[in-house]
């Protein structure tokens, strides 16, 4: 329940800033979008309704799910990249106009 | 054969390192791209070969265990998509060879090219491969994030400004496929493509459905299906020449390659006539919304960005029926968009160098001073409007009997659109000629840009440029040569993926373990 509020709220600010003009609030905005969807892939885990993932793990005590856990690490390692492309674009962008608002129609 | 399914994406990804460490040497890292890109389309050639004579193949990279480790799987849709893509990296990888150092490059750090460009090929034959739905967003990151850095190359004023709407599109879209892949895994418990038939046909109906609307959302987005197509024509156009042909040919194909996955493997099993209903308005809205859009244009690539976003309609007018015929035919319908959107965006790439600009207002008759381009330009242009023999005559003629065979109100209304589509393509493609090549006033430019006359410009065209054009040119053309066999195979192609049965047991997962035990034995590398 914990989680599924969290995950909520960083989509509900991440979407609002997304949607502001300013694009440095959009990229912020993606990153909290981003941690949001992550929180629920990793919410998806869970060794009850399947078996484990990896043989060998039977008797050893309570196991996490370990496949959303690699998914999430993957998508946080793109987030990051995609993040630090959009920044680098920001930055050019700036360079190019010295404006940040995403006037016409960009 | 097996043992070839990772060189597909190996091959790209090593080539990439390779260029990148001979930053400094720009005629060895031409050499290592070719060669690279050629070893591709020998592998997918291969793939098809061996996917067409022994029925699907899979391999289980590093050893784990079918429904662990992460499986590529070559099926005749695999690989007959792979071809076609990797026959078009190559040509256009061939194409900027050509335009060499002296293309648009005052700004742009070239050195950088070919191991995005490779990267990028990497990540196609990556989505192509996979066996499982995580991967596939994988296969889709890789391309995507290597589409940003070719797009903004440069980081001219007009590049980051198309650049930031296209990356932002392709967040929501990316973050849309992560939410589904997650929604899916909490609902099945795995993202094999092997196990997921099953258990996703298992599910309440409402679940399914749900699941499915939100990946066909996420596809539909990096499809370019209205109406998420608004991105398209502004980003596309403002790309270097050979970075706008290979996105044109390949990105959106890669997105209705997905939805065709999604349609046919993966929810295959689960029926809701509101989907299909949905997938048919997409379908006719797509067409006609597209090419409405490119009659409107003035602009020779903002045009093509339009009929390229129509003539995704065509495909999904395929899915949407989602008979074997129809399946088939669409197939078809693929390949051949591959290649002519990507013919028409290197003529276009070539009409740009030498008359220097794209403005319909502008060019004009170019058809004396540049014979060669104004016919390079004209066969695939009328291969894409479907006049016959043209192979994009056989492919909606494909298209429109398996619309008609099927019947029913829904059916119909899909072959109207598509009826009108290629009249109205016709139109436009032939007012762009026209105003291009054939009408009597020179192009004027303007003088402060280009001092030169477009006629002696265009007599300065590299002629590597134009032969790797022709040689894509050629190749759309000979698919009607072809088109018999092609057809043929595009049916077993979409008969392949029908077949949930012999998919799962070829892929093998938890529920379905390989018959022979395979997967364990091959020592692939891991995927990126």
């Amino acid at each position: 329940m914990t989680t599924a509020v969290v995950v909520a709220l960083l989509v509900a600010t991440g979407t609002w800033l997304v949607l502001r003009r300013g694009l440095l609030r959009v990229v912020v905005g993606f990153v909290l979008l981003g941690h949001g969807v992550n929180l629920l892939v990793l919410t998806a885990g869970g060794t009850d309704r399947r078996g484990f993932a990896l043989p060998g793990q039977q008797g050893q005590g309570p196991v996490a799910d370990p496949l959303p856990q690699a998914f999430v690490l993957t998508a946080v390692v793109i987030a990051f990249a995609v993040t630090v492309h959009l920044l680098g674009l920001l930055r050019q962008g700036q360079a190019l106009d010295e404006d940040d608002d995403a006037e016409g129609p960009a | 054969m097996r043992v070839l399914l990772p060189l597909a994406v190996l091959l790209p990804v090593l080539g990439a390192a390779l260029t990148l460490a001979l930053g400094s040497h720009p005629v060895a890292q031409r050499w290592v791209s070719v060669a690279a890109l050629s070893g591709v389309t020998a592998t997918a050639a291969a793939l098809l070969f061996g996917a067409a004579t022994d029925g699907p193949q899979s391999v289980v990279l590093g050893a784990w265990p079918a429904g662990v480790g992460i499986s590529l799987v070559a099926d005749r849709l695999s690989a007959l998509m792979l071809l076609t893509s990797s026959v078009v990296t190559l040509s256009v990888m061939l194409f900027s060879v050509g335009q060499g150092s002296t293309g648009d490059t005052e700004r742009t750090p070239v050195s950088i090219y070919h191991p995005t460009f490779l990267t990028l090929s990497a990540g196609v034959s990556i989505a192509f491969l996979a066996g499982d739905l995580f991967n596939l967003y994988v296969g889709f990151e890789v391309l995507l994030v290597s589409s940003y850095v070719l797009l903004t190359l440069g980081g001219t004023a007009a590049r980051v400004r198309a650049g930031m709407t296209y990356v932002v599109v392709s967040i929501v879209s990316s973050l849309l496929f992560l939410t589904g892949l997650g929604l899916v895994y909490a609902a099945t418990g795995t993202v094999s493509m092997a196990d997921l038939p099953g258990r996703l046909s298992g599910l309440p109906l409402a679940v399914a459905v749900g699941l499915q609307l939100v990946l066909l959302l996420a596809f539909g987005l990096k499809a370019a299906a209205f109406p998420l197509s608004g991105w398209l024509p502004d980003s596309y156009p403002t790309a270097a020449a050979p970075v706008a042909a290979v996105f044109a040919g390949l990105l959106t194909k890669v997105g209705v390659y997905a939805i065709f996955r999604t349609q046919t493997v993966l929810f295959g099993g689960v029926e809701s006539a509101a989907v299909t209903t949905g997938l048919v308005v997409v379908a006719i809205m797509t067409m006609l919304v597209g090419i409405l859009g490119a009659i409107a244009q003035n602009d020779l690539k903002r045009l093509m960005s339009f009929t390229l976003v129509s003539h995704i309609g065509y495909m999904l007018f395929g899915v949407a029926l989602g008979t074997v015929e129809a399946l088939g035919a669409a197939v078809f319908y693929a390949v051949h968009h591959i290649l002519v959107q990507t013919a028409l965006f290197l003529v276009v790439g070539l009409v740009e160098r030498a008359a220097g600009t794209t403005s319909l207002r502008r060019l004009g008759g170019l058809g004396g001073a540049a014979p060669g381009i104004a016919l390079l330009f004209l066969l695939p242009a009328l291969n894409l409007a479907g006049i016959p023999p043209f192979s994009g005559f056989i492919g909606k003629l494909a298209l429109l009997r398996a619309g008609a065979e099927e019947g029913g109100f829904a059916a119909w209304a899909l072959v109207v659109a598509g009826v009108v589509t290629s009249l109205l393509t016709l139109y436009a493609i032939s007012r762009a000629w026209a105003a291009t090549f054939w009408s009597g006033r020179a192009t004027r430019l303007d003088p402060e840009v280009s001092p030169e006359t477009a006629a002696a410009r265009a007599h300065r065209v590299p002629p590597a440029m134009v032969a790797a054009a022709t040689g894509v040119v050629v190749v759309v053309t000979a698919l009607t040569l072809v088109a018999g066999p092609l057809l043929d195979l595009a049916d077993g192609a979409a008969a392949d993926t029908l077949d949930v049965q012999q998919y799962s047991s070829v892929v093998g997962g938890l529920d379905t373990p390989p018959a022979d035990g395979s997967g364990g034995t091959d020592s692939g590398e891991k995927a990126p």
